[in-house]
């Protein structure tokens, strides 16, 4: 997995509450059995008219948020599906942070597994970003996972709470299956327990 | 020892490994694959070279893509796509070794049916499954919940996930409920009052008397959507309806393993004085027959309600209301019992078991649809559908105009050729009304069986209890 240690990039608002995981990436676009290549279907029906072109209003369609690297979103982002095909798609349209005042927790857990760091923060301080990330291509936000802290263009810093481990995996781009295999001893001896406990199981 | 909670229990009994912050490698006793969200993680381990831990804990079926009308053998029913993903499981079920059950398998369905079916599910069990719905398995008093596809690689691979404990949250229905509400009813209650976001960061426990009164097919129903309320999972401890329930299903323990899982199993229950974070009862007496407005699983009203303003709302839910609105092509003020539909789906991991097609019959028994609608009935899985055949279910929804279809998940996410077209209307027994979940610019209001049965008669939303 790709590390995540500091970025600075462009920061567009998505203040709509609830953007569900079908708004994240269409049913349609599930059918791949590969992990790339969901970027270009990112939000596509609020994005693109059904013949494919561009819907100008949609934030990350104006010219200033093309490049866009953090989402501020609205309350509940990610909820619905447990469809990972979501952050493959944020992450393959180059969206490395989202920041909102909460995530669904299926599409939380996911996002780490992919490099993106979903930053949880009172309505206040989202509010201060969202306003910030308002001002298009000049809201260049840098978020520093080692400090746990958001820096606005205008030089505001916001402190952010993250769980040790996952910012352990996610500063060091680490593989979850290969730290699981090293407590390979733990797993058999719990299963050994286990079968003799419930060995109807 | 201190009282703990049902969920308390069964983590604390599948717990492999913690590390000192409570990162905590937790057991998986069972490990439902399906096509969408298998395929990646499967690709995985043959790139590393690993191999499935215990293929004799992990079941596989194909569900979300296959199509479900006659003849869908014939492999031009599907898109290329979905034909790739569904040979794509098929193959890895093989290579690896799990259970499986494929199409031309009269135990095929909604993986979620088809856990429970074959007695894969049993109280006390940590399940997990690609899939947000896995809630579902909670009826039995199994921890369940869905995981992302790199989880679901991690579970292949070790049989456990990596895990910080939810907080413990008690949804209680308290009596009885009225005549013609049903578990999809009180589900959906459930989320109109705690918002999608009221169960972030928690694991439920549905208690009280209308939860006790419900059979397995209702609980069911309602741990299922315990996923739209935002909560990890869902859990209903297990009781004598579970024990009958399970007792001889394929998969189920047998003789002194039976006894032995039972007086285990009997151990499950919430101790008295044990800790609850956040609690929330609804008297069952006070809930309706309900229908959402909206793009959103909160967006519940009583049948008798009106079509919401957005002024009636706060904060970002305001927009989000003046949006769902506009999708949903409708005026505020505008009684819900004077929106017209022209599509009623019947299915689904939420509602498409017996007990919800025996209440689809009592309605619709000796009456014809309203002219002109499309309405399907898609039974959860082979043996649902066998069991209706058998009942004479089928011969009631066939002369009354539905389509009798074969098991999937069809309509309710439309991944296969069941969808709906631009601004058609649905009631729909399924689990989410998101814009374009059931086709593009579609639009869906989630009802129980009863309610889309009464739907597909009168062409409007109506209130099932005038037709019973």
């Amino acid at each position: 997995m790709e590390k995540f240690e500091k970025l600075t990039g462009i920061a567009a608002p998505m203040p709509l509450v609830n953007i569900d995981t079908d708004m994240i990436i269409p049913k349609v676009f599930l059918k791949s059995i590969a992990r790339t290549g969901f970027g270009k279907n990112l939000f596509d029906e609020m994005r693109f008219n059904r013949d494919g072109s561009e819907i100008p209003d949609f934030v990350l369609n104006k010219p200033q948020y093309r490049k866009t690297e953090i989402l501020v979103a609205g309350d509940n982002f990610g909820c619905g599906s447990s469809r990972e095909h979501a952050p493959w798609a944020i992450a393959d349209f180059g969206i490395k942070c989202v920041v909102s005042t909460s995530f669904a927790d299926i599409f939380f857990n996911n996002c780490f597994k992919n490099g993106i760091l979903p930053i949880v923060l009172p309505q206040e301080q989202v509010d201060l970003l969202m306003a910030d990330a308002e001002k298009g291509e000049n809201a260049r936000m840098t978020v520093d996972l080692e400090a746990q802290e958001i820096t606005t263009s205008d030089g505001d810093v916001i402190s952010f709470e993250v769980d040790a481990f996952k910012k352990h995996c996610l500063l060091e781009g680490l593989d979850d299956i290969g730290l699981t295999m090293e407590k390979k001893s733990s797993i058999d001896a719990f299963e050994a327990q286990a079968s003799q406990a419930r060995p109807w199981v | 020892m201190s009282p703990k909670t049902l969920y308390d229990k069964i983590w604390d009994a599948h717990i492999a490994h913690e590390a000192e912050d409570g990162t905590t490698l937790l057991y998986i006793d069972r490990h439902l694959v399906h096509e969408v969200t298998s395929a990646q993680a499967f690709e995985g381990l043959r790139m590393t070279g690993r191999k499935v831990h215990a293929p004799d804990k992990t079941i596989a079926v194909p569900d979300h893509n296959v199509p479900t009308t006659a003849g869908r053998e014939d492999p031009s029913q599907m898109t290329e796509e979905s034909r790739i993903q569904v040979a794509a499981l098929d193959t890895n079920a093989k290579e690896f070794g799990v259970h499986y059950y494929p199409v031309s398998d009269v135990r095929q369905g909604i993986v979620h049916i088809v856990g429970p079916e074959q007695g894969w599910t049993l109280p006390g069990m940590t399940v997990v499954c690609g899939d947000s719905h896995t809630a579902t398995h909670g009826a039995f008093g199994a921890l369940a919940h869905g995981i992302g596809t790199s989880e679901v690689e991690h579970v292949l691979a070790t049989q456990t996930l990596i895990q910080k404990k939810s907080k413990n949250m008690k949804v209680e229905i308290t009596g009885k409920l009225k005549p013609g509400v049903t578990a999809k009813d009180i589900t959906l209650a459930v989320i109109g009052e705690t918002g999608t976001g009221g169960g972030t960061g928690y694991v439920i426990e549905y208690t009280g008397e209308a939860i006790r009164d419900l059979s397995m097919e209702g609980r069911m129903t309602v741990c299922n959507m315990a996923i739209e309320g935002g909560a990890r999972a869902g859990l209903i401890a297990p009781d004598q309806t579970t024990y009958d329930y399970v007792n001889g299903r394929p998969h189920a323990p047998k003789g002194a393993q039976w006894e032995a899982a039972l007086n285990w199993w009997k151990t499950l229950f919430t101790d008295e004085g044990a800790h609850f974070d956040k609690v929330v009862t609804l008297k069952g007496e006070d809930i309706a027959p309900v229908v959402t407005w909206g793009t959103s699983p909160e967006d519940v009203l009583p049948i008798s309600g009106v079509v919401p303003h957005p002024s009636d709302f706060e904060g970002g839910k305001v927009d989000a209301a003046a949006r769902s609105i506009e999708y949903m092509g409708l005026t505020a003020g505008q009684k819900l019992t004077d929106i017209e539909i022209d599509t009623v789906f019947i299915g689904s991991c939420t509602n498409g078991r017996i007990e919800d097609l025996r209440a689809v019959a009592e309605v619709v028994e000796g009456k014809k649809i309203k002219d002109g609608m499309r309405a399907m009935i898609v039974p959860g899985s082979g043996l649902v559908r066998a069991q209706a055949e058998e009942e004479g279910l089928a011969k009631i929804f066939e002369d009354a105009g539905f389509e009798w279809r074969l098991a999937g998940c069809s309509m309710c996410l439309a991944m296969n050729p069941d969808q709906l077209s631009e601004g058609e209307r649905c009631a729909s027994t399924s689990n989410r009304n998101f814009e374009g979940r059931q086709g593009y610019k579609g639009r869906t209001h989630l009802v129980s069986p009863g309610m889309a049965a009464a739907a597909a008669l009168t062409g409007r939303l109506t209130d099932v209890r005038e037709l019973i």
